[in-house]
């Protein structure tokens, strides 16, 4: 094809002469806001990466004027973020659980910080407000299995529950019904004496006897449990795997045996502290 | 062509062009579009309702999601590619394509079953485990084949051509074919465990492999949305406007700093984590340089509509070229902005970076790709035009909506989601557990889930409307309005 120079009548613009299946392209110059545009972001991109760790070399880098790293700015932050917190988290460390709740200042952050830390590392179990779920106890009530009081809920969090912790809360209720222990009719048996505790069934003398026998020992003759092991109050109509009578015949058939972390292997003692005090404030702490 | 009369003295005879192969691509194109628009409205759907995925394995969100993200770039966009792009060489280069008709359908039937071995893998749950690369190395392995021969059919057309220049869009097609190659086996590079199983290990590890990641990723966003689809615009909008492109000198220097440029973006996927602060700058630097050359292709692609701006009026389908290119020019503003590491402390991880790449996806490759099988359609089937313009309209209005809904829902949430996790109390105790953030999100999945569901019932429109025009039917309403005859 020759070239052929045309003017466009629209534009004014000269042509370049080519044409591909009727398609013609203006010789337009750059636009002068884009190339300017452009070069200043290429002086922008220079004098960036003058002041900022840039230019690889063989086995380094420029680390620009600025000497600015990530890691570095990570840290400035943490340290600051630390000195502001230190003057509380100091004494928060030093003082007694009891102390903290005397001092209003001390409580405040306290709770604020137990909050903070329950809704990053709690609530996947017990729920944004603590209320709990099934098999995950509510921390909101004054039913507690391994007692309520500040320093007992501040045992419970540094060891937890049945976990490899050697000061971990242990204790183990039987498999009764898959281990052979009692037989399912038996089981039935023991399900309607603990239902009838909260006067949801009719007991059997058999069922009551069962569970003198086989139960009274954690869960005490009356049925109100031991905070001791962890045993639960089994008349007060709450239930953490379901008060259905299937769901407690499974309980004692299988038995259940939750299990909780040991926070002390993962948190530092203030951040515990602070948590021990917002579970307490939650409504149920004694 | 009112300006240049008789520049055709003495018309050539055309080759014999394959079109069987186009024809075939525009159809798929629309089959995988369709596919690709249904499973994006289930998996918003699965995130407003969790329980959507019906406690099955196989439509659970995380096999479903590469499902959707294949089948939207790769099935969709990647078919209406190879297709338009056998188009756009023969004609362009006024040459029947190299190879001919057999190497064009191994093209594109072979791509069509490294989807269909790509989304049985997904469903089944096997996976690389790399975003836009998840199909294993027996998938990779085919598809190295496939794209080597798309190359040969490309190139070769190229070669043996008789315009003695080549024509803008055909650079950005080759840079789009070359680059790919070169993304594909670099990052898939791996050792299967045996010739019998599907799973590999690759061959890079650590934070080299996820720069290397995202050297693919973001390149695949740059050579496969970006090069590429402007490499369509570049012939269907002149085509569509019957005017001349703006400048062709502005397409050389944005071609060349945008290809230059783009491949050095990747790092900014990873800034603040393990890889070294020098790169990330670098990422970062590179990203704002390519600003200016991206809107290169904005430029030139609106002001060849100079002297042509009435035809949007008449002519939905040159509307959604043309509204594509704006959405472009946003995506390629908004992406330099999103790369700047303060920026995207912020909106890194967030929904943000889902809305700003639907605004790309939605926006741009979609209704270019619309655009261009509005114009294409009825030049391969010899139709005077689509079947109903009015259609063209509704689907135009409808997909518009639908894209502001999506865009605005993802925006909002993004930014309110990345405010939520830096928030921190009077005393320096973070405000918001994560749950509470994602809480705060629901009633924009189900914004976007709307704007999805409004692009999905588009494309059906569209469907219905190729459907009644390949049957060779003309709507007697849209009479009046329909574009005059094109030539082939």
């Amino acid at each position: 094809m020759p070239t052929k120079i045309e003017k466009d009548s629209v534009t004014g613009r000269d042509t370049t002469g080519h044409e591909w299946d009727g398609i013609k392209e203006l010789n337009t110059p750059l636009p002068t806001w884009w190339v300017y545009t452009f070069y200043a972001c290429i002086v922008f991109a220079v004098v960036y990466s003058v002041l900022y760790p840039a230019w690889p070399w063989v086995n380094s880098h420029t680390a620009g004027l600025l000497g600015y790293t990530n890691r570095a700015e990570l840290t400035q932050s943490l340290d600051v973020q630390g000195r502001e917190r230190a003057k509380f988290v100091d004494r928060i460390r030093t003082a007694s659980l009891a102390q903290i709740r005397q001092d209003p200042e001390l409580y405040n952050f306290a709770i604020a910080g137990g909050r903070s830390a329950f809704q990053t590392n709690c609530m996947q179990c017990h729920g944004a407000g603590g209320a709990g779920s099934t098999g995950f106890p509510s921390l909101v009530d004054d039913d507690w299995l391994w007692g309520g009081k500040l320093e007992q809920i501040h045992q419970t969090i540094q060891y937890g529950v049945r976990n490899a912790n050697d000061k971990s809360r242990q204790s183990m209720m039987p498999r009764f019904g898959a281990d052979g222990l009692l037989t399912p009719q038996q089981v039935g048996a023991v399900t309607d004496y603990v239902l009838s505790l909260s006067g949801k069934a009719t007991a059997t003398p058999e069922g009551a006897k069962l569970f003198q026998e086989q139960c009274a020992a954690c869960h005490q003759p009356d049925g109100k449990g031991n905070q001791e092991m962890g045993a639960p109050n089994l008349t007060d109509g709450l239930w953490l795997y379901g008060g259905s009578r299937d769901a407690v015949y499974r309980s004692i058939f299988y038995a259940r045996n939750g299990s909780m972390p040991a926070w002390s292997e993962r948190l530092d003692e203030a951040t515990i502290k602070m948590l021990t005090l917002y579970v307490y404030s939650l409504g149920g702490g004694k | 062509m009112s300006s240049s009369p008789a520049v055709l003295a003495a018309p050539r005879a055309a080759p014999r062009y394959v079109e069987d192969v186009v024809r075939a691509s525009m159809v798929l194109t629309m089959f995988w579009g369709i596919a690709a628009f249904a499973v994006g409205v289930i998996i918003a759907a699965q995130l407003v309702w969790p329980q959507l995925s019906l406690d099955s394995e196989f439509l659970t969100f995380g096999r479903l999601r590469p499902l959707h993200t294949s089948a939207a770039i790769f099935a969709f966009g990647g078919t209406a590619l190879i297709g338009t792009a056998f188009h756009v060489v023969q004609r362009t280069c006024h040459a029947r394509l190299f190879g001919g008709a057999p190497l064009g359908w191994f093209v594109l039937l072979g791509y069509q079953l490294f989807i269909v071995i790509a989304a049985t893998g997904y469903l089944l749950g096997i996976t690389q485990s790399k975003e836009y690369a998840e199909p294993e190395w027996y998938a990779d392995l085919w598809l190295t084949v496939v794209w080597v021969a798309y190359l040969i059919a490309y190139l070769g057309t190229v070669l043996k051509r008789e315009e003695p220049h080549i024509y803008v869009a055909n650079w950005f097609y080759l840079a789009f074919i070359v680059t790919i190659a070169m993304l594909h086996i670099v990052n898939n590079l791996s050792m299967p465990v045996s010739f019998a199983g599907t799973k590999s290990y690759g061959a890079w590890s650590g934070v080299q492999d996820a720069m290397i990641q995202w050297w693919y990723g973001h390149n695949a966003v740059g050579f496969f949305l970006t090069a590429a689809f402007l490499g369509m615009m570049y012939y269907f909008i002149p085509k569509a406007a019957n005017r001349p492109v703006y400048s062709y000198r502005l397409s050389i220097v944005h071609f060349w700093s945008l290809v230059f440029l783009y491949i050095w973006a990747g790092p900014h996927h990873l800034h603040y984590t393990s890889l070294p602060d020098w790169a990330q700058t670098l990422g970062m630097v590179f990203s704002v340089m390519l600003w200016m050359p991206s809107w290169g292709g904005m430029i030139n692609g609106l002001m060849t509509l100079s002297g042509a701006w009435d035809k949007l009026r008449t002519d939905p389908g040159l509307r959604f070229s043309v509204t594509a290119v704006g959405f472009y020019g946003m995506s390629t503003f908004e992406g330099p902005v999103m790369s700047i590491k303060a920026v995207n402390s912020l909106s890194h991880y967030t929904d943000w970076t889902i809305g700003h790449v639907h605004s790309g996806a939605l926006g741009w490759v979609a209704f270019i790709v619309f655009g261009t099988m509005y114009y294409l359609v009825p030049v391969l089937w010899r139709r005077p035009g689509m079947w109903s313009t009015r259609l063209i309209g509704w689907h135009y209005w409808i997909a518009t909506l639908g894209i502001v809904l999506y865009i605005t829902a993802m925006w909002v949430s993004g930014v309110m989601q990345g405010l939520m996790w830096r928030a921190y109390d009077e005393l320096g105790f973070l405000q918001y557990s994560f749950v509470e953030t994602v809480a705060a999100m629901h009633p924009f999945y189900f914004i976007r889930m709307l704007g999805g569901l409004l692009f999905l019932s588009g494309g059906l429109i569209m469907a219905y409307n190729m459907w009644r025009t390949v049957r060779g039917e003309r709507e007697t309403l849209s009479a009046g309005t329909s574009r005059p005859a094109l030539a082939a």
